[in-house]
């Protein structure tokens, strides 16, 4: 079953002639893409071929690293991220990320959710419960820990922990939540509960999905981008992308004749 | 053909299992042998130490030569010292392991840093005490507690640096990264996430750092020397567990060489009740 994306809307993210090295080796070749807002996109495309770069660049979470370096433009609300003179923290909390292992922190469920919001909000103790509820029900996590809340974050399924990261990452209220395989490490039930939650999110914000699975990207994508390589080889509505792709590549990748 | 290679199977089979047995026997021998002599050092410091040990060993003075005493003072200085030495070290200690790992993993100061440190590390501690005596004991003209507190928290510091970088770097790369996606600052990402991730893992190396220092002699001898009666100035000679031990073991006074192994039953204990914390702590965290 497919999503069928309604009237095309505004661009949230727009990359423009993006080039990424990590050191010398090119990883990104001039990239250029419209990420649309209120919408799932799905990054597809073989191990290496940058999907995951093309993410952590959103974020400027490469700066982590001094080896890695980013040329070009991507607007997010038509201001160039790469150059802002914001402070990166800001960024991030506009721009929020789950990683593809469950990354509780060491601390309380609670505790876990409310790190972030402490960081940008300065809320009473009654506001940070009701931000804390808000977001684990929001994250379909909140039937199961609300007796547990001043456990350990770690003393959760694996499952349980993705969810509580997602919750994490949507307690601050992001614009644009950044999903880097989210679903690889957990079991068919999981996914199938955090996939709910990626199309219920998109009421709110922009997600960005990497996935290794197809039918994940074909069940809760509305738009595929298909990477090889550092190349960006097709991008479109993810119905077209998997029914009547442009590109000979992009077929034999989606059909499993390549990949 | 298939009876055959059952053969050959069952011939290879029974030679790996004798190479097994012959290589656990080895594994089993070398155990016991290393147990061997702990246990009769622990045998004779508990038969010797347990006897020279009394109400009056905790609650009086280290005696002269054939009268009555006991090593308040000795337990005492050693108690101070080893605490402030731990209280001086580990701060300093923690840091550098933090900048180590979190601010500069890869420059030529962190490669130099860690370098000196290994050296400080294995060197032997009467180099220390002799350094802390040619800086401070002999610049003020006295011997001192601060003198000794000094030359044991230099022994602290490379240990709690050690531990706490191997520590932090086993802190996985995602949880930082996880941290700083959510716009949590530097200091932030380092006091709440990865330290709190390691807490269990550098707070054992402490406790092994005490472990070490609380039966150091060398260093001591040099800095704090002794003192017979019960001082709190920490400017003035403070006896020691060690170097009481050292001066009573020595000497022909039947009294002095029981207190002497008295000490050593005292020490003994706290070293391996601090290595048990430690292992217990270790692994409460896995």
């Amino acid at each position: 079953m497919l999503n069928t994306p309604s009237a095309p809307t505004k661009s949230k993210l727009s990359v423009k002639d993006l080039n990424f090295y990590y050191g010398k080796f090119h990883a990104l070749k001039g990239i250029n893409m419209e990420i649309p807002e209120k919408r799932v996109t799905a990054f597809i495309g073989p191990s290496g071929c940058g999907k995951s770069t093309l993410l952590r660049i959103f974020n400027r979470m490469f700066e982590l690293y001094p080896e890695q370096r980013a040329e070009g433009q991507i607007l997010l609300d038509g201001e160039n991220l790469l150059t802002s003179k914001e402070d990166v923290a800001l960024l991030r909390a506009k721009v929020g990320m789950v990683f593809q292992k469950p990354t509780p922190f060491p601390m309380s469920i609670y505790d876990n959710i409310a790190f972030g919001v402490k960081l940008f909000e300065n809320l009473s103790s009654t506001d940070m419960e009701e931000r804390v509820e808000w977001a684990l029900r929001k994250s379909a996590l909140w039937t199961e820990v609300k007796d547990k809340l001043h456990q350990s974050g770690s003393s959760l399924s694996g499952g349980q922990q993705q969810r509580l990261c997602i919750a994490r990452g949507i307690a601050i209220k992001p614009e644009v939540l950044l999903l880097d395989e989210p679903c690889s490490a957990l079991d068919p039930i999981s996914t199938a509960k955090v996939e709910e939650l990626i199309v219920e999110l998109k009421n709110d914000y922009t997600v960005v999905i990497v996935t290794h699975n197809m039918q994940q990207a074909a069940r809760c994508s509305d738009y595929t981008a298909y990477m090889y390589l550092g190349d960006l080889v097709e991008f479109g509505p993810t119905e077209q992308m998997f029914f009547k792709p442009n590109r000979k590549e992009t077929e034999d990748y989606i059909t499993g004749r390549f990949g | 053909m298939s009876a055959t290679l059952s053969q050959i199977r069952t011939a290879r089979f029974a030679h790996r299992k004798r190479v097994n047995i012959f290589a656990t026997a080895l594994a089993l021998a070398a155990m016991a042998f290393g147990l061997f002599w702990l246990f009769w050092i622990l045998w004779e410091t508990v038969r010797l130490g347990l006897g020279g040990l009394s109400i009056a060993t905790l609650t009086q003075m280290t005696p002269p030569p054939n009268e009555v005493g006991g090593l308040a003072n000795a337990i005492y200085g050693s108690l101070l010292m080893v605490v402030l030495a731990t209280c001086l070290g580990t701060p300093i200690g923690v840091m550098a392991g933090i900048y180590l790992v979190e601010f500069d993993s890869k420059s030529w100061l962190a490669a130099t840093v860690r370098f000196v440190n290994d050296i400080l590390l294995s060197a032997p501690s009467i180099v220390v005490g002799l350094f802390v005596y040619a800086v401070v004991v002999s610049r003020f003209k006295s011997f001192s507690g601060y003198a000794g507190i000094l030359a044991l928290s230099l022994i602290v510091i490379p240990v709690v640096i050690r531990t706490t970088e191997n520590m932090l770097a086993l802190v996985p790369a995602g949880l930082r990264e996880a941290a700083y996606a959510l716009g949590a600052p530097n200091w932030k990402v380092i006091l709440s996430i990865t330290l709190t991730a390691a807490r269990a893992g550098v707070i054992t190396g402490v406790l092994l750092a005490v472990a070490r220092i609380a039966g150091e002699t060398a260093p001591l001898l040099f800095t704090a020397l002794s003192n017979q009666f019960w001082t709190s100035s920490l400017s003035e000679p403070m006896a020691s567990l060690p170097v009481t031990i050292f001066k009573f073991a020595m000497s022909p006074y039947e009294n002095w060489q029981q207190l002497a192994w008295a000490g050593v039953f005292l020490i003994t204990m706290a070293v391996l009740g601090l290595n048990i914390a430690a292992r217990v702590l270790s692994r409460s965290k896995a």
